[in-house]
């Protein structure tokens, strides 16, 4: 490994992050007795104490050295700010308001712990309270919990909620959930003999979808808007669950979409799961993310994670606590709904304070303007000749289809300087989807941009 | 005196509503430009009920998230005791690396030639975790330490099913003093949990661990220990331990919630650890954010580390150029050792998280993260010793990086261990991990971590002394402490028989 750092600096030197001086070092030693630290580790066995300091590895840095190099990294990377940039799929570029991370970045939000003592984190516990309501209202549901690690863990913890709740032991996913979140699915059942059956992908498999709701099901999983950016009604697919006392869980990974599209609550989800990046979140190369959890009532005591719930002080104050513990694995062991023991605390902080800043009117207004840049982009690449636009009813992404490998034509639109999406290709493996590709427009993209994209997309293609 | 306010507000300290008592669903704090109202591509789908989601002005959204953020304690207001939890300074260069825009502002799928630094990256903190763990290979994409956990033990079991023994193996030994997250962990994972006793010493009852595994041992998993262990203990025989699971045929898991105490000082592999989870969180420092985001990278022995989750970090020299590429298609792992037990979660774990532990360790250099061990556990056997003379130490000898004490010292009064957590709120403290181990009777656990003063803990001594005796004294004010928290005590009862777990409108 190249580092830019020499290890220089031994061993004695002062570290910016240790306040003990050798002096304090010494009389502690001295109160507690022993004649050095060794003292403390005599239970560790002789073979495999280490003599002096791990090799191979760089000495202690100063503030200035430690930016350079970790600055120099983040220069080797294009970030999605620096031209036209097309990528969805399970993460979308947004605008963030400089005052979310300014909350967030409070020394009371960020460097606190999970809210355990309730009289001195009131201020953590009522944002976990205010989340979960917001996360109610968005997805048309009637509870929700404190967020989970992040929307594909969400989906997987949805899928054994659901088993739980039926009893049952087979889950069902639609062609269209994004691969990475159906795989995710999977990896989380198998290990619990929950046998799962993912659908070939589809752009739209509602029907086939259906067929699978049987008198073994528990729950049909559906993504909409879909990997594909495809938006489908779920009333027909939580119908036909229903008909079979089987569950619809239905996930999105474009969270702004709730803003314009049809809640899955007044669809009749049961669970809805989802990612919740897109508000307060920066891309960040995939996480730390939060996943959204919201369900019925009647399903609350299935629910994973932390639960946030109001009370009264002995003043009868209004306050909050965390609450059915039961759930828990501290309380209830090998016995409890999840081993989940952590939220996204500081991304669902970011998540609430960025919903705070929009309300109603502008979370409606920014899914306006995301669904206005992709039909635009969508115009303007579908009037090129070759191109074939495979998702007729879309949201902020949506998938083409071109004469030519998909992966050549993003090479080639990358040396325009567009990146123009993801291959489907990269997400499922030889299902006859090589040459189409994944695209989202966000308000961040500007006309300049999908004129650029639409320009050379027309030269790649000619 | 309590003297009521008209406003609700006592001084700095201010009343503020939920959002949903202030804001409007006609208020928003940001200003975008007016869509156009060109023709979408929605159909009957497009959301006719509004969402009634509350909006407040960007004025009024910072100061209500500032008022409630004052209502919180912190580690940046003072000493954060809580044991297990390793809540220790967040170095701010970390959050100003994290959000450089070569970090923060790249897309996960984006093309991966666009992301070289990046991706070095997590090349570079996995070979810091390889070299500290001595372990041969790590999987990044676990984002908490539970999912690191369910990733050592899912590891074990691909590695059971490629041995044909998945059916019968799955009795896993787990200490009665171990994390919740463990036995929880191991059914998540299909197997069944088999407790060991804990010894009167605070560590694994060797002997019964023997006597579970005489005889056949054809249906033994492995076993998961925490080492050093939630009663801030070294495990002086987890080699005898390690070996004895070994010939057993199953695998040691090693929760490695506690590294920071041996971190420097003691490798893993030496232990004859298989896998073990690491609380970037924790041992480096990111921030806990009021619970969360962690991250939970896990080091594979050599036994285990083909199973690694998908996504793997591979080098890419085809083109003469050395590139680092992740890869998910079992097909691109042609030839190599992989057989990954899956995909955990979307994408490829907590990179936010990977440039601050990193730039933690940058920082510290192996020669200071020696010292952040050593540090850790010298204060707390500072505070082991000085609260000994009022507080009952549960076990004798020195502590690793917290200390250990049960309520013995109230025996003869009304006081619980849970009126001296509410008493040292009052002091100005955030109170210690209290009623785990569950096998100390009314424990509390406390873990200074290194990047305490001998100042800050001569003053929480003397704090903590203070209440241990007024509480031992019988003083029965501390029934109803905190008496200076924004709150008073709350009806925790009421919440869970009732639970309100969400504004409705009136």
């Amino acid at each position: 490994m190249k580092l830019l750092i020499k290890n220089s600096a031994g061993p004695k030197t002062t570290m910016r992050y240790l306040p003990l001086t050798p002096e304090d070092r010494a009389e502690m030693l001295k109160t507690i007795g022993a004649k050095s630290v060794d003292d403390f580790y005599e239970d560790v066995p002789k073979a495999a104490r280490l003599d002096g300091v791990i090799e191979d590895l760089p000495m202690h840095q100063g503030e200035l050295a430690v930016e350079w190099h970790m600055g120099a990294l983040a220069a080797k990377n294009r970030t999605a700010s620096e031209g036209p940039f097309f990528v969805g799929c399970g993460a979308y570029k947004h605008h963030v308001p400089a005052s979310v991370d300014h909350i967030i970045q409070r020394s009371e939000f960020l460097t606190t712990y999970t809210p355990y003592q309730p009289e001195i984190a009131q201020g953590t516990l009522q944002t976990v309270f205010e989340f979960q309501t917001q996360v109610a209202m968005l997805t048309g549901m009637e509870v929700a919990n404190a967020s989970m690690y992040d929307g594909s863990t969400a989906a997987s913890e949805a899928a054994l909620m659901a088993c739980r709740a039926t009893r049952r032991k087979k889950v069902v996913v639609s062609g269209g959930t994004h691969p990475h979140y159906a795989e995710t699915i999977q990896t989380a059942c198998e290990t619990q003999g929950i046998e799962v059956i993912v659908l070939p992908p589809a752009f739209d498999d509602e029907a086939a979808l259906i067929e699978y709701a049987q008198d073994d099901t528990a729950c049909l999983i559906a993504q909409s808007p879909n990997v594909f950016g495809a938006v489908t009604d779920l009333t027909p697919i939580a119908d036909a669950a229903h008909a079979k006392k089987a569950l619809l869980v239905s996930v999105f990974t474009e969270v702004v979409s709730l803003g314009a599209i049809t809640p899955p609550g007044e669809m009749g989800a049961d669970i809805v799961v989802g990612e919740g990046q897109s508000i307060g979140n920066p891309l960040g190369f995939g996480g730390p993310y939060v996943g959204l959890l919201a369900c019925r009532q009647k399903l609350v005591r299935q629910m994973p994670g932390r639960v946030c719930g109001q009370t009264v002080d002995a003043e009868g104050k209004r306050g909050f606590v965390l609450t059915l513990s039961t759930r828990e694995q501290h309380i209830r062991r090998d016995k409890a709904t999840s081993n989940i023991c952590t939220n996204a605390g500081l991304c669902s902080l970011a998540f609430t304070a960025h919903m705070t800043l929009l309300g109603d009117k502008g979370l409606s207004q920014l899914a306006t303007l995301n669904h206005e840049a992709a039909c635009d982009l969508a115009d303007a690449l579908e009037a090129i000749d070759g191109v074939t636009l495979k998702t007729d009813r879309f949201f902020n992404e949506f998938a083409y289809e071109t004469s030519m490998e998909a992966t050549a034509l993003l090479a080639a639109l990358d040396e325009k300087g567009v990146i123009g999406g993801v291959r489907a290709s990269r997400l499922f493996k030889g299902d006859g989807l090589e040459n189409v590709v994944i695209v989202a427009a966000t308000e961040c993209n500007t006309e300049a941009d999908i004129a650029a994209y639409a320009t050379a997309l027309k030269e790649v293609l000619s | 005196m309590n003297i009521e306010t008209v406003s609700g507000s006592k001084g700095l300290l201010q009343k503020e509503e939920l959002i949903f008592d202030i804001g409007t669903t006609e208020t928003t704090g940001v200003d975008l430009p007016k869509p156009t109202g060109r023709k979408g591509r929605l159909g009957r789908l497009k959301r006719e009920n509004g969402t009634g989601l509350p909006g407040l002005s960007e004025p009024e959204a910072v100061r209500h998230y500032v008022r409630l953020s004052q209502k919180n304690y912190a580690i940046d207001l003072g000493l954060f005791p809580l044991g297990s939890c390793t809540m220790k300074h967040n170095p701010r260069l970390n959050e100003k690396v994290a959000r450089m825009p070569g970090f923060s502002d790249i897309h996960p799928m984006q093309p991966q030639h666009t992301v070289q630094g990046a991706l070095e990256v997590i090349d570079e903190l996995a070979d810091w975790l390889k070299k500290l763990t001595g372990m041969p290979a790590v999987a990044m994409s676990p984002k908490a330490g539970a999912h690191g956990e369910w990733c050592g033990m899912a590891a074990i079991r691909a590695a059971l099913i490629d041995r044909g023994e998945v059916e019968t193996r799955t009795r896993v030994l787990v200490p009665e003093s171990a994390h919740g997250t463990n036995p929880a962990t191991a059914v998540q994972c299909g197997f069944k949990v088999q407790e060991i006793a804990a010894s009167d010493d605070g560590r694994v009852d060797l002997n019964d661990l023997k006597a579970k595994l005489e005889g056949d041992t054809s249906d033994v998993a492995g076993i998961m220990l925490t080492n050093p262990n939630t009663c801030g203990l070294f495990e002086r025989d987890i080699k005898e331990i390690a070996d004895l699971i070994h010939e057993a045929g199953g695998y040691f898991y090693c929760d490695g919630a506690n590294f920071n105490a041996i971190v420097g000082r003691v490798r893993p592999r030496d232990l004859g650890v298989d896998a073990m989870h690491i609380n970037l969180h924790k041992t480096f420092s990111t921030p806990h954010g009021g619970g969360g985001p962690g991250a939970g990278p896990t080091v594979l022995s050599d036994r285990l580390a083909k199973y690694a989750p998908t996504p793997i970090m591979m080098v890419d020299k085809s083109d003469g150029e050395r590139k680092l590429v992740l890869v998910d298609d079992e097909a691109e792992m042609a030839g190599t050792d992989h057989k990954p037990l899956g995909r955990m979660c979307a994408f490829h774990g907590q990179m936010g998280m990977f440039t601050r532990a990193l730039t933690y360790m940058l920082s510290h250099g192996a020669d200071g993260l020696k010292q952040v061990a050593e540090d850790a556990v010298l204060n707390a056997n500072y505070i082991q010793s000085r609260l000994s003379k009022v507080m009952s130490p549960a076990f004798e000898g020195y502590c690793m990086h917290e200390a250990l004490f049960s309520d013995e010292f109230l025996k003869d009064t009304e006081n619980e261990t849970v009126d001296i957590a509410k008493g040292l709120i009052d002091e100005g403290y955030h109170p210690m991990t209290v009623y785990f181990p569950l096998v100390v009777h009314g424990a509390m656990l406390i873990e200074p971590t290194e990047t305490e003063s001998k100042a800050e803990l001569d003053r929480f001594c003397e704090a903590l002394e203070s209440v241990a005796s007024k509480a031992r004294s019988g003083d029965s004010s501390l029934k109803q402490a905190p008496y200076h928290a924004p709150m008073r005590r709350l009806d925790e009862t009421q919440a869970a028989r009732k639970p309100v777990l969400r504004w409705v409108a009136e």
